[in-house]
């Protein structure tokens, strides 16, 4: 029994002291974050306050350059990483702007996801989606469209540890709440009847986390999720309830925010600008 | 009849110097005109393996079990030849020409006889070459299969090929050439006259699997009458030491159409100039050339050209190419000629290395970075070709598919 209760402790991320730079320009300035197992965590924060960069640098995109700091998944630490090694580990990202790639069919790409020992068909049918396998790679796809591919690539390559970012925008509200509810799964947070098991000991076997990018936060509608926080300027600024934050975000803007991190308010306006 | 072939020969005679619009000039004496003859072989198994292994990568069917019909050359000689379905001829050229009074109507008639030195001494030295033709309606169950192999070291292979698709035939016709395991350099000079008659469909699937130094000089040229459909495909992923061609298709007949498909791989050391030239000389006519080429460090200059003559015409030329090496050129050189205000002609091009963000993207799901590499390339070269049959299409899907194994 005490091994199951220690594993609701166990950790999945940690994220110690990161700065990472894009095109020599400093992003995150010093970022701390810890997710367990089982954990789904919901970032927050204005445009161009980071909250893809950190995404992009978990993941390990090399254009993201780790300056600073160390990222250990599972325990093990990853902050040099390759980012297929990674993938391998257990890490799986859904982009925002995925590239098209021509010639290759969504089909294949579904199978390299799952490494071909997976329902290709059926999974696609869950996500209604059968009828483009055999289109090219994001080829002319709709912005609800790309986050269906995207979300069905993940359900097939099933990993331990979900990067979403921004996953429900573009999407129609008709979809949206099938978006949420295959989010859901792949985290293992949806609520069913279970026989012999009760709730308490499924959220106690769950092994899946998240860290999810919301601007709308929508998503939570759809989803439960544990932690919230809020990135501002390259900086975790807040950490908290995550329907409480958005609550204040909704009707205070992120200037409470800035209070809380006592930050100059120009950050703000500067970001406001850039829009 | 003969006053007229001997007027191709002094035309010939005439043209015997006369230099080639692209590609480098090749000294023909350099290579040797004739070698021994080589046995008829009635049981395509007889080759021996290695002759067999090169055939193969240029898509001949050894078993020839879905295959309507098989022509061999081999150097100088025809080696194998066999039809297995009614309506389908294949023959030796020579023969044809003798069988039919009226196959002179076809020679020299879509290729110049004196367009260079190359089609000069095609008329001059000769050897053979293949006569496929379509009887009117007859549809190819299989495609039909011709190859010709170059086994002796340094020699000059000139072959003139007729292909006729009569009235409302259906014809799919694979060609391979290769070359033997020990052949370093030679010459191919290979003359191709395709006739599509009225409401006729032809597709063309020719992969070339040629040795390093070989200097390769093919002259093809094909005439559309209306309604008929000429499909190609160009296949050339091994190395070759200098390859130039510049089909050309006449669409001559309302409604003809004409697509070109090439798929090339410049290896270091190979040169190829390689283009599509269609003219659409009727109304309703339809075109469309689509190239993929990519170096490995070798040069490759994809010319494309279409010319609309006549109004209610529509064309589109297509070029890509993928530079996986600095040491690779591709030069991409499409060309549109409008000659009345009613055409729509269009041409796309675009040369560049693989996007680091497919890459990226790729890897992101668990591949690695040369998984992921060979995925975008292979996805590059598989290009959709409208009308191919299935079968023809997993042939040239097996030719690509060998060849990326030495690729990547």
């Amino acid at each position: 029994m005490a091994e199951s209760l220690n594993k609701g402790e166990t950790k999945m991320l940690s994220i110690e002291n990161l700065r990472v730079e894009v095109e020599g320009k400093e992003i995150l300035h010093h970022v701390d974050l810890e997710i367990n197992q089982g954990e789904t965590h919901v970032l927050f924060g204005p445009n161009g306050s980071g909250k893809t960069t950190l995404l992009m640098a978990t993941m390990g995109f090399p254009d993201y350059q780790i300056t600073g700091g160390k990222i250990l998944f599972k325990g093990e630490a990853i902050t040099n990483m390759p980012l297929n090694e990674r993938a391998a580990l257990g890490i799986g990202l859904s982009f925002q702007r995925p590239p098209t790639i021509k010639g290759v069919k969504m089909r294949q790409m579904l199978e390299i996801c799952g490494k071909g020992d997976k329902n290709v068909e059926s999974m696609a049918q869950s996500l209604d989606f059968d009828e483009f396998l055999d289109r090219d790679l994001n080829d002319g796809f709709s912005g609800g469209e790309i986050k269906r591919s995207e979300l069905l690539q993940l359900m097939a390559q099933d990993p331990d540890f979900l990067l979403l970012d921004e996953p429900e925008s573009g999407v129609d509200l008709e979809n949206i709440a099938l978006i949420g509810k295959v989010i859901e799964k792949l985290l293992e947070r949806e609520v069913e009847l279970h026989k012999g098991k009760s709730h308490k000991e499924l959220k106690r076997e769950r092994n899946k986390a998240g860290l999810i990018i919301t601007h709308t936060g929508y998503i939570l509608d759809y989803l439960d999720a544990d932690i919230g926080h809020v990135l501002m300027d390259g900086e975790l600024a807040c950490i908290g309830n995550p329907r409480e934050i958005l609550k204040t975000i909704k009707e205070q803007g992120y200037n409470e925010c800035v209070r809380c991190c006592g930050l100059n308010t120009s950050v703000l306006s500067k970001e406001k600008s850039k829009e | 009849m003969v006053k007229e072939r001997e007027e191709k020969k002094i035309l010939a005679k005439e043209a015997k110097d006369k230099l080639a619009t692209y590609g480098t000039d090749i000294n023909l004496e350099a290579f040797s005109p004739e070698t021994d003859e080589h046995p008829y072989q009635e049981n395509l198994s007889a080759f021996p393996l290695s002759d067999q292994e090169q055939m193969l990568k240029a898509g001949v069917d050894i078993a020839a079990k879905n295959r309507s019909g098989t022509f061999i050359q081999k150097d100088h000689s025809v080696v194998h030849c066999s039809a297995s379905q009614e309506g389908m001829e294949i023959m030796d050229i020579d023969q044809a020409r003798e069988k039919y009074d009226w196959l002179h109507d076809y020679w020299w008639k879509a290729v110049p006889v004196n367009m260079d030195k190359y089609t000069a001494r095609a008329e001059l030295h000769q050897e053979h070459g293949y006569f496929i033709r379509s009887l009117p309606g007859a549809k190819s169950i299989y495609p039909l299969q011709a190859c010709l192999y170059l086994e002796e070291d340094n020699l000059a292979q000139d072959v003139h090929n007729i292909v006729i698709a009569e009235e409302g035939s259906e014809l799919h016709i694979i060609t391979g050439c290769a070359t033997g395991p020990h052949v370093k350099s030679g010459l191919h000079v290979g003359i191709s006259e395709f006739y599509v008659k009225k409401g006729a469909k032809l597709t063309f699937t020719m992969i070339h699997n040629w040795a390093e130094n070989m200097a390769i000089r093919p002259r093809s040229a094909t005439i559309v009458e209306e309604g008929g459909l000429f499909l190609s495909n160009y296949v050339c992923m091994q190395p070759v030491g200098t390859l130039q061609m510049y089909p050309v298709t006449y669409l001559v007949g309302e409604n003809a159409t004409a697509r070109y498909n090439s798929i090339l791989i410049a290896t270091p050391g190979s040169e190829m100039d390689i283009g599509s030239r269609v003219f659409l000389k009727a109304k309703g006519a339809r075109a469309e050339i689509i190239s993929r080429a990519i170096t490995t460090g070798g040069k490759i200059i994809a010319r494309g050209h279409i010319i609309g003559e006549v109004p209610g015409i529509k064309a589109h030329l297509e070029c890509k190419g993928l530079i996986l090496s600095d040491k690779g050129i591709i030069h991409a050189v499409p060309e549109l000629e409008g000659h009345r205000q009613d055409v729509d002609l269009s041409h796309e091009a675009a040369v560049g290395k693989i996007a680091q963000e497919e890459v990226e993207y790729l890897m992101a799901r668990g591949l690695s970075q040369e998984e992921a590499t060979a995925t975008i390339v292979r996805g590059f070269l598989n290009v959709e070709i409208e009308g191919l049959p299935p079968e023809l299409k997993a042939e040239m899907d097996k030719a690509v598919e060998i060849s990326e194994k030495s690729l990547l």
